[in-house]
Formats: C-alpha cells, structure tokens, sequence
C-alpha cells in the first residue's frame, strides 16, 4: 500500500520500448472495437475528473448557501448555532482542536515511528524485523472505529494516573491542569491519533530506510563509525525528506480522522487552556457529532466546515507528494 | 578514547567494553526501580511506572556506558536503547488493542450472535447479534466495489495504455488529490448532492456511492502498478500477430496481471469496510434487518459498534456486543488481508520475479 | 604508521556457507599486495575480514587470527569500531556521502573522532587531498556536494576521505573498476605514492593491474562453485606473473579460465 503512495507522482508512461507499439495501434484505431475500449477506459478517466470537479462544486455550493446566511465571522467567531435566529456559527474552536490534536500526534508519532522503522531495518534480527514489520502492516488495516472503541473503554481509564502527575508537577503551566474529569481531553485524542497514524508513517519510513544504498553505510563504517553514527551519517540524510512526506500522510490522515476522536473526545464548543480537561473539537468529530440533530442549515454549516477541513488537508497531502517527487529526481540523478 | 587511536600502540583496538548483557541487565534493573518507585510513591498506573523504567533504561545507560566505555559509545548505546523504546513504547499500547479486542470480543460472539439482528433487544439488555449489521455491510462493501472496480481499473488501463498528453497528466493528478480526501468529506458531498440537492433519503446505496469514492483511487493505483508490469514484449507479440488493441489489453495484458489487480481490489475493500464516517451520514443505522440497500436506512458493523457504544448507558452488555462485532470486523479484514496477499503470492512467479 | 598483517587459520562464512577456507599470509608494511582470481573466489570477502567488515553482512562470521602486529583483530575485547579506525577501506563504486560537501567528506572521519577545531580540519583536510592528488582539482569547490564530482575525482575523494583519519593499513576492493582508463591510472599512480605511508591492499580483477601497482600478488581461486575459496599462492608480483609454483595460478594468469 505504501509503495503506491510513494509511486504515485510516477508519470503514467508504460516503460520506453511501448511507445513505438502504442502509436502504431492508436493510429490503426479504426476498428469498433479499439473505438469502444478507448472510449471506455477514456471515459472512466474524464469521470475521475468529472468527480472531483463535482465535489469541489456541491460542496462550494452548499457551503456558500450557508456562509451566505452566517451572520458571525466564520473564521473567528466561537458559536456554532446555525440553526438560530440568526444564525451564527464559526469555525475558531475548530481550527483550535483539529490543529492541537494533530500536533500533539505528530511530535509522538514522527520520533516513534522513525524508531520502530530504524528498530525493523538496522536494530532488530531480521526475523523480528520481519514479523513486527507484518504486525505494523496489519495494524494500518484496523479501522478507526475500533481504535475508538478502544480509546474511549481502555486509554481513556488508563490516562488518570497519568494526568493527576502531569497536573501535580507542570499543572502550573495550565497547559497541563487538570479538574479531574474523565480523560476524553484533546491530550487523549491526539495519544490516540498517535497510534493510529504510527502504522503509515512507521511503514513508509522503513521502505525508505531500507533503500539507502548499502554502499552509503559502509562508507561510513569504514570510517570507524558506530551503528548511530552510520545512522546518522548516511541513513537519516538519505530518509529524510521520505520521512517528512511520510509525517505528511500521517498529518493528513490525524486531521480527517473522524470517529475515533468523535468516540473519545468531550466535546464543548470552545477553547480552553487545558490540554488535560475534557473540550474543544476538531472539523471531522464536530461534523460527526453535530449531523444527527442539525437542520438542512445545519447540515450546510457542517458541510462549510468540512470544506475547510478539505482544502487543509489536500494542502497537506499535496506538500507531502511534492517532497516525495523532489526525492525521487534527486536519487534518481544520484543513481 | 579518540586521541589514544591514533597512536599506533597495541591497546588502542581494545575498547573497554561492557559485557553483553549490559542491556538486558540495564533493561531488567530500570523496570525494577519504576516498579519500585511506582509503588513507594503509590502511583497506581501502569502508563507511570513503564514511562519511569523508559527513561531509567535510557538515563542508565548512557550513564554507565559514558563512564566506562567513553561517550562515542554511550551516544550509540543512547541511541539503541531509544529505539529500543520507542519500539515498546508503540508495541505496548498496539498489543493492547489487539488483546482487548480478542479478549472482550470473544465472550459474546457465537453462532447465534452471527446470525440473529437486534430487532426485538433494548440497547442495555444482553442478547441479541450483528445479522443485519454483516448483510448492510456486505451489501454496502459490494456496490461499492461494483462502482470502483469498473472505473478503477478502466481509468487504470487508460493511463497505462492509453494515456498520453494533458488528460492522462490531469487525471494522475487528482487521482492523487482523491487519496487524500477525508472519507467524512466525501459522505459530505454525497449528502450534498443526493439528500440537500436531490431530496434522496439515506440508503446504503448512498453510503456506497460516497464509499467507491474513497475506493477508485486505491484501485486505481493498485492496477496502475500491475499492468506497469507486463512485459511490453508481451504487448508486442501479440499487436505483431495482428490482434487488435483492445483485444490484446483483453486477452493478453488483463490476463496476466489479473491477479495483482484482484490483490489491490481486495485491499482497497479491506480498507473501506472499515470506514464509518460517511455512513454516518449517509446509511444511518438500524436494529432491523433491511436487505434492501436502495432504500431506508441499514445497518452495517462499523456503525453497530459505535451505536452500541452510543446507546449503551455504561451497559456490559451493549459494550460485550461492540467488542464482538469490532472483533468480527477486524477478522473479516485480515481474512481479506491474508486471501489478498496468498492470491498476489500465488500469481506472483508468472513475471518471473 | 604503517603495519604488518600476519593472517593464519581464517574461515569466513555466509549464514553456514563457508566462503573461505584456511587462509594464511602474512602482507608486509609499507606495501602493496594485490588479490587477484575468478570470480566468486573470496578475494573480496577475504579483504573485509581484515577489517572486520564482513561481519556487518547479514549472516557473515569468520574464525581465525588476523594480526595487527602484536594485536588480534578478532581477539577477544577488541572493539570493531576502532579496528575500522585503523584499517582503512576504499570501495568499489566511489562513494562520497551524498548529502555532504567535499570538505565534510574528508572531515567525516575526523569529526567522529571529535575532531572540530576548524584550523586542525582545514589541515588535514588539505593534506589528505593533497596525498590524494586531489587537492588542485577541487580546491576552489570544497563546500559543493561530494557527488558532484567525477567518477575518478569521487574515488579519490574517497581515498582522501580514508587516509585522512591515519590509518595503518588501507584496503582497496577493486577501487578502478567502475572508472575510465584515464582515472584509473591516476589512481593506480596514487597508490604507487601512498604506500611510501601505508600499508596497502589491493583486490583486483584486472592482471595488468595488479602488475603494475603491486610488490606482491596473491591467487585466489576455488575448487568449483559452491566450493570455498582458497588462497593458492602468495609471492613477489613478479614471479608470480613470470614464473607462478602453481599450474593453476599459470592458467589463470595466462587466461585459460577465469
């Protein structure tokens, strides 16, 4: 599954020597049947495009119907009441939570992940290094729902301890209070979003670990270099920017996370100081809480919202595949 | 240490070194002391005492190899022994979802739990199964996959075979941009289109349409790869003889890359068997078997779970039936999972890889 | 600086496959002894015994002594880091750390050593270049990328970067077989000069080669494939190529297989 993320900046040419075969085929594409089968596969690919083209459109569409009616900033302002009179609603707390709780499970995952994959290409026997490699696979197969189920009956339990010593000694920061409440905090959820993104980015990073050149490594341990050294030296520089994209996937992935944060979190429609107090909210488990009840207007809100939370992330996604195109030329000309 | 290397004098091979079970020793030693101090200080998590013994493990280590073998040495023995714990770190909780899944999951999942629905069982009251949530899913799953699949695998053949130019370009493009959209924005704009604008009611077939959208890039990808690896010879042997294109992509390069496209068919409807969000927005739930995915709401097992976490009350019961349809689900994935990798094994040799 | 290599009794495995059998030799100081023999005959795996590179392949394993002098390399407490220290490698595909500028290359070794004073770099930096003949070509670029440059000047990038950290001994897997006959002999001239210094050895596939740069020549060769590979004799280059003891080393030499 990785390898296709990674490929898919590849430009769609089958190897060199078809070319000639192709043109030779396209010119003599006369018959009804070559007419057909072209149409077809032409078609399916104009309705990839028709697709997408169509979600930016009805979601821009509903979404402007309801900033239409929004008598609040949309951007500032921390009411979500679109069905009043007037209605109101932003997405501030939003923004606030989706960015907090992403943040917190990148600076766990990243340094995690890249020690699980360092751990499978050069620390652990290669039989172990296979089989937690096949772990990690099946462990990206588990779906959110269940990391929620999970989060919300086993972590969330799990955290009270944790939380009454992270008030006791940084509570003064405030970052770090904590009232006692249930543990379904913004803290928990980005844990939790953690661990969920730890299998993609730890899979993505092994693959490129794994194709540093041998050559690299021995460079540096003829110098006399130890195992981090040799790391350090010639597998971190060669990883690098795989290992961002990968963080970027990762990234991507936290952000739209819906169900499992929806599960865990406690929602409430504001900021507060506390990463440890139940609160706050993201795009996705607003979108997912706030659905059942919401009116036509309220369900055009959400949609506004998740426009956003849509632009965020194709940003996100396409600075991640940048980076993995700028790697590829640049190995490739090293090759 | 380093300014004694570079005298040429017999010694300087000989690097003090700490005996092999340092680690384990250091490893062994550090959880003792968490526990220890876990125990005078009466911190009763589990999360406290392992956090402790980490950064024991890590703070000893360096420490004493520092002392003893020199500080080059004692920055790589920091370095494993932080691998060493991130490993465990992630493992840990990892482990734990996997256990308490199987563990939980195991207690009410029978024959009868398969087999009946929740049609006549209050939310808090044991009993009851996840029928009709296995037919929404498998009915919801399989119009998925009968959308994505055409597309999929014809946009697939286009850019391969096909594909020259500005089109092929743009289409590669938002291919990519789609693998990145949030399944909650695409059950978004299934509702925007087919409830908001065109007053449909939820249905699992408008679960599938926002579903196959998360599907087609994955199966577009995946048969993009595999016929990438047919033999161009192969192509050309048979356009030689004559046969037509289409009947070449037909009965040559399809053929031989059937398997590989059945695998990335098979793991893109792993993947969105899973999915819950859109669902959410667009199938609804019900206790009811509904076999008719064109009309009203269904059930399906991810919604089921998260409805019997919902309406539970703090209910054994209902949390005793989420665990076991959680644990069906992932069991249906990994049976996915393991049947896809043995069909890509199987067929593997034939490129002779 | 340099030192002898006092070899007897080595196997050197892969997994439970015996690459290498019983080998012993002793290779002078202030030298160069150059391995030459058919492929698969172990000259490359032999040469990574001596500085116990082979061991960092999965699976590889040797047993026997190699003496530094008076020093074991695989004796019991000696710590493979610091044998690499002082047995020096250069490969057989240049390569220069990618990411690093030709200064930091030659510093690599120096750095790890904790080395950081810059006028002491900038020394030996400019030495090591120059006993790599390098130095006037890539003076005014120090701070480009390593890969940046050619194939040769990357090789003695890389010699440089090897001898800039002293090392007793220094070891060369067939250092001119990805290169062009120009800068191969520009290197073969260099190691004519370093082994005023160093201690040299040499793998080889190239006859002309190993006869022109080297005082003394070893013939690899194996019994078949499969079958571990032996040292056949060792002697000064010039017997070998003129007037071998053994039939085989003559078959060899005079390309009747191999």
């Amino acid at each position: 599954m990785d390898i296709t993320t990674q490929q898919t900046t590849a430009p769609p040419t089958a190897p060199g020597p078809a070319a000639p075969a192709d043109k030779r085929a396209a010119r003599g594409a006369t018959r009804p049947g070559d007419r057909i089968f072209l149409g077809l596969s032409r078609g399916s690919g104009i309705f990839v495009l028709v697709l997408m083209a169509a979600i930016a459109a009805f979601l821009t569409y509903r979404a402007s119907i309801a900033i239409g009616k929004n008598e609040a900033n949309f951007f500032t302002s921390f009411e979500w009441n679109p069905s009043g009179v007037p209605p109101e609603f932003g997405i501030a707390v939003l923004v606030f939570g989706t960015v907090v709780s992403s943040v917190i499970a990148m600076v766990i995952a990243v340094p995690v992940s890249v020690g699980i994959a360092l751990f499978i290409t050069h620390y652990a026997p290669r039989r172990l290094g296979g089989l937690i490699g096949y772990v990690v696979d099946l462990l990206a197969a588990v779906p959110s729902i269940v990391y929620g189920l999970w989060g919300v009956l086993v972590l969330v339990p799990h955290m009270g301890g944790l939380y009454s010593w992270l008030d006791e000694y940084l509570g003064w920061t405030g970052v770090f209070a904590w009232e006692g409440g249930p543990a379904r905090s913004l803290l928990t959820v980005g844990i939790l979003l953690a661990l969920m993104i730890l299998p993609i980015i730890t899979n993505v990073s092994r693959e490129v670990f794994r194709q540093v050149p041998r050559m690299h490594e021995e460079a540096a341990l003829a110098l006399g270099a130890t195992r981090w050294e040799v790391i350090r030296m010639s597998v971190l520089p060669f990883g690098r920017s795989g290992v961002i994209s990968a963080s970027m996937l990762g990234l991507g992935r936290a952000l739209g996370e819906t169900m499992a944060v929806a599960m865990v979190l406690s929602p409430s429609f504001d900021i507060g100081a506390s990463l440890l107090d139940p609160g706050g909210g993201t795009f996705a488990q607003n979108i997912a809480s706030k659905f059942n009840e919401a009116t036509v207007m309220g369900q055009d809100a959400l949609i506004a919202s998740g426009m956003v939370l849509f632009v965020i992330t194709l940003l996100v996604n396409g600075a991640a595949r940048l980076i993995i195109a700028r790697r590829k030329e640049y190995s490739g000309a090293n090759a | 240490m380093s300014h004694a290397t570079l005298l040429p004098k017999p010694s300087s091979l000989r690097g003090a070194t700490l005996p092999k079970w340092f680690s384990s020793a250091v490893a062994a030693g550090s959880v003792a002391l968490g526990l220890g101090i876990s125990s005078a200080a009466g911190l009763h998590s589990d999360i406290q005492w392992g956090l402790i013994a980490a950064v024991l493990f890590v703070v000893l280590s360096y420490g004493i190899s520092a002392k003893v073998e020199g500080s080059r040495q004692a920055k790589d023995r920091t370095a494993t022994s932080l691998v060493w714990v991130a490993f465990l770190l992630a493992v840990v909780p990892l482990a734990s979802l996997i256990w308490e899944t199987v563990e939980r999951g195991v207690k009410v999942l029978d024959v009868y739990f398969l087999t009946h629905s929740m049609g006549v069982v209050a939310d808090t009251e044991p009993g009851g199964g996840i029928y009709h949530a296995i037919l929404g899913t498998l009915e919801q799953v399989g119009l998925a996959a009968l959308i994505s699949v055409p597309v999929g695998v014809l946009t697939a053949i286009y850019l391969v075979e096909y594909g020259r130019g500005r089109l092929a370009k743009a289409v590669t493009f938002f291919v990519d941009v789609m693998t990145g959209i949030p399944s909650i924005v695409a059950g978004l704009f299934i509702l925007s289109l087919w409830v908001l604008i065109l007053k449909m009611g939820p249905s699992g077939f408008a679960g599938s349409m926002a579903l196959s959208i998360l599907m087609i890039p994955i199966v577009v990808r995946s048969t993009e790869e595999m016929l990438k690896l047919v033999p161009n010879e192969l192509r050309e042997a048979s356009l030689a003889l004559g046969v037509p294109k289409w009947r070449t992509i037909l009965k040559v390069v399809l053929p031989t890359s059937v398997g590989g496209i059945t695998t990335g068919v098979m793991l893109a409807v792993a993947r969105i068997t899973g999915e819950t969000a859109p669902v959410l927005l667009l199938v609804w739930v019900t206790n009811y078997i509904n076999t008719n995915p064109f009309k009203d709401p269904q059930a399906s097992l991810p919604m089921y779970i998260y409805l019997q976490y919902m309406n539970s009350a703090g209910s054994g019961a209902a949390y005793d039936r989420a665990w076991a349809a959680a644990l069906t689900l992932i069991a249906f994935i990994m049976i996915l999972n393991l049947v896809a990798q043995g069909i890509a094994r199987w067929k593997a040799p034939k490129t002779g890889r | 600086m340099a030192k002898r290599i006092d070899v007897s009794g080595l196997n050197a495995y892969y997994g439970s496959f015996l690459a290498i059998e019983d080998i012993s030799m002793t290779v002078e100081p202030r030298s160069v002894t150059a391995f030459i023999g058919p492929s698969g005959c172990g000259k490359s795996t032999f040469l990574r015994t001596l500085n116990r590179m082979h061991e960092v392949t999965p699976g590889g394993r040797v047993e026997g002594k190699v003496m530094l002098d008076e020093e074991n390399l695989y004796g019991a407490g000696i710590d493979p880091v610091a044998v690499r220290r002082e047995v020096g490698m250069v490969f057989q595909r240049p390569n220069p750390f990618p990411t690093m500028s030709v200064y930091d290359n030659v510093a690599a070794g120096l750095r790890l050593n904790g080395k950081h004073k810059k006028s002491e770099l900038d020394d030996v930096v400019e030495k090591s270049l120059k006993g790599a003949n390098l130095w006037n070509e890539v003076k005014d670029r120090l701070n480009k990328p390593g890969s940046g440059l050619s194939g040769g000047q990357q090789q003695r990038l890389c010699i440089a970067r090897a001898i800039a950290v002293e090392p007793n001994v220094l070891l060369m897997d067939e250092p001119c077989s990805a290169l062009d006959p120009i800068s191969t002999l520009a290197i073969e001239d260099l190691i004519g000069e370093l082994k005023e210094q160093f201690t040299i050895v040499i793998v080889t596939h190239n006859m002309q080669q190993a006869a022109r740069v080297s005082d003394r020549t070893a013939f690899f060769n194996l019994a078949a494939v499969g079958q571990p590979g032996k040292l056949i004799e060792l002697d000064d280059t010039e017997r070998i190529f003129s007037n071998p003891s053994v039939q085989a080393t003559e078959d060899y030499i005079s390309g009747r297989f191999g």
